[in-house]
């Protein structure tokens, strides 16, 4: 939540929100603790006919600032594990811990910004979408943040549109920015931008990884798209299906657009499509 | 085009290589090898767009007539001037003031009754009554739903209690309030009240099962729950299929409460548009039976297109979830 704080700092008069009530928090904060745990989760859900088991026995670790990515092929339980993490499923087996409290029930300190385009309030602004979910400041603080994140977007011009005049990058921006908006402790996202085209999808990439460098925020992203996830994550959780198991961790951090041809990027590259691919010889899996 | 630019295409592109591997595909799935077909090759084209401004007529604005129709009202008032000459032709050709007035003859005595008072408190009597039943319909009809969002057997009852008593007509059902209620307003209120609350609910109901599960998933991540979760979320997100069972509710409680006024009528002081239909009726003031009538279409039509038609556009069409 510090973090986040940095960027309403000149918005809002330098008011930090900072509260460094425990030492676990400081800990998270300096980087020797983590901010989000997952501990052996198994997450099951029911279908009219079966119980699935989407994961089993998934465990990792997310510290504050990271860009943690969750990559698989479709049916390895990404979204299902975003979902347990957001709080709309419970685990079965095992406990997520956000800074050390244990995790019963959707809330406002992790947003998620899903892939679905029908996220935002039809009836409702950008302006008051951003506004709507924001309770625990004053009227004016709040239009300050809500102006301040609409910018960092680049929606100012459209504050006062409704969602069904905009386009679908547009409403993706202003998911983040209501996300952001909340600063939330960590903000998960579902495959957000698999709904997009692929040169809008390129954009929000820069943008996304733009609005980390000015703020340094803490998100999990969900991608099945391998490039994606090494261009965007900093850590990459690699998830193989049927049910989801942690197949590997990788670091992605020297990893970005400018070395997109690079021999290191690609052997990265080869090395997760490996992984995933070779050994299940799964066809067509990869949405890609 | 201004400029082309022409070069040759690579030979042994990929279309090549897939006929190749195509016949030998083909042989082996123990298909009749056929000969692919080859799109031919083709120079390659490049251009420029030309300038456009000496085109001519890229935009024109429409002629004054063509804006005029384009008003879907203007289209409307067409086709009833043309009711009303119709109906005024027939009128002096049967010649029979008593059977079939005329529309001038109808409209004199609209504005007679509405000058003199007596349709416009007949009508207010009426909508007063219509009021009462709508407002208590919807109340019960937003009880009904919360039970039935809220659990299973809830939503069980909802549907089981619509489906019964939604075909049930109203008016049939006046008998019944008659001998429990009375002649009287609590009777007429009775049977508005069955005639608003099993459509509205139905439609609210559906409305909820619609909203999208992200919509769901969003309105919880902001931390909502129960009555605050519905009316903040639900409501709006369904307000498309609420507003539909508002006005079948209205169309459905209007209907019943003339046929009702019309079989008994007089309530206390003042009986509704209905009764004023069945008195000038006995009294074969036919002029102003007609002029009753339409009366009752006037003011559905004004609810209609003026009351709702202002609600959708500050709502629905606003938010673009109608066109």
């Amino acid at each position: 939540m510090g973090r986040v704080a940095n960027l309403y700092a000149s918005a809002v008069g330098g008011k930090s929100r900072a509260q460094a009530d425990t030492s676990g928090r400081e800990a998270v904060e300096r980087g020797t603790k983590p901010l989000l745990e997952v501990d052996g989760v198994t997450l099951q859900y029911k279908t009219k006919e079966s119980l699935v088991t989407a994961t089993y026995r998934v465990s990792f670790n997310v510290y504050q600032g990271d860009r943690y990515i969750l990559l698989g092929p479709s049916g390895c339980g990404k979204s299902t594990l975003l979902k347990g993490v957001a709080g709309f499923l419970k685990p079965v087996e095992g406990d997520i811990r956000l800074n050390d409290r244990h995790i019963d029930g959707p809330g406002p300190d992790r947003m998620m910004v899903f892939q679905e385009f029908d996220q935002l309030l039809p009836w409702k602004t950008v302006r008051q979408n951003v506004l709507f979910p924001m309770k625990t400041c004053g009227k004016r603080e709040c239009e300050d943040k809500a102006d301040a994140v609409i910018e960092k977007v680049g929606l100012s011009k459209f504050a006062n549109s409704y969602p069904h005049m905009l386009s679908g990058g547009m409403k993706q921006r202003v998911a983040i920015a209501r996300a952001m908006a909340m600063e939330p402790d960590i903000l998960l996202m579902d495959e957000p931008y698999a709904a997009l085209d692929a040169l809008t999808r390129r954009r929000m990439q820069d943008e996304l990884l733009m609005l980390w460098d000015d703020i340094r925020f803490t998100v999990m992203f969900v991608t099945h798209s391998i490039q994606e996830a090494i261009i965007v994550g900093n850590r990459i959780l690699v998830l193989s299906p049927h049910p989801g198991q942690v197949r590997a961790e990788l670091n992605s951090d020297a990893h970005n657009r400018e070395n997109v041809k690079d021999s290191s990027f690609a052997d990265l590259e080869a090395r997760i499509n490996d992984m995933l691919f070779a050994e299940h010889a799964v066809v067509g899996a990869q949405g890609e | 085009m201004a400029v082309l630019k022409t070069s040759s295409a690579k030979t042994g592109g990929r279309t090549t290589r897939r006929a190749a591997e195509g016949i030998a595909a083909a042989n082996e799935a123990g298909l009749e090898a056929r000969p692919l077909i080859t799109p031919p090759e083709r120079p390659e084209i490049e251009g420029r767009p030309l300038d456009a401004s000496n085109i001519g007529e890229v935009e024109r604005p429409l002629s004054p007539w063509e804006r005029l129709i384009n008003i879907s009202g203007v289209r409307r008032l067409l086709i009833l001037v043309a009711l009303a000459v119709a109906w005024q032709a027939y009128g002096t050709y049967v010649d029979n003031p008593l059977m079939f007035p005329t529309f001038v003859e109808t409209m004199t005595a609209l504005g007679t009754s509405i000058l003199d008072g007596e349709l416009p408190a007949r009508a207010l009597s009426s909508l007063y009554v219509l009021l009462i039943g709508y407002v208590i319909g919807i109340a019960l009809a937003a009880l009904l739903t919360s039970i039935a969002v809220s659990s299973r057997i809830g939503t069980d009852i909802l549907s089981t209690l619509t489906s019964m008593f939604n075909p049930l007509p109203a008016i049939a059902l006046l008998p019944l309030a008659l001998l429990w209620f009375g002649l009287g307003i609590p009777s007429l209120v009775f049977v508005l009240v069955h005639s608003v609350l099993w459509p509205v609910s139905l439609n609210t109901h559906s409305g909820f099962l619609a909203v999208s599960e992200t919509l769901r998933m969003a309105g919880r991540n902001y931390g909502l729950r129960g009555l605050n979760y519905v009316t903040r979320i639900l409501v709006p997100a369904a307000f498309p299929s609420i507003l539909s069972g508002l006005k079948i509710g209205w169309a459905f409680a209007w209907r019943t409460l003339i046929a009702a006024e019309l079989v008994f009528g007089v309530s206390s002081s003042s009986g509704g548009i209905g009764w004023y239909i069945f008195e000038n009726r006995n009294q074969l003031e036919i002029a102003n039976v007609f002029a009753g009538l339409l009366a009752v279409i006037l003011i559905g039509l004004f609810v209609e297109s003026v009351v709702f038609r202002t609600v959708e556009r500050h709502t629905v069409y606003k938010w673009g979830m109608q066109r």
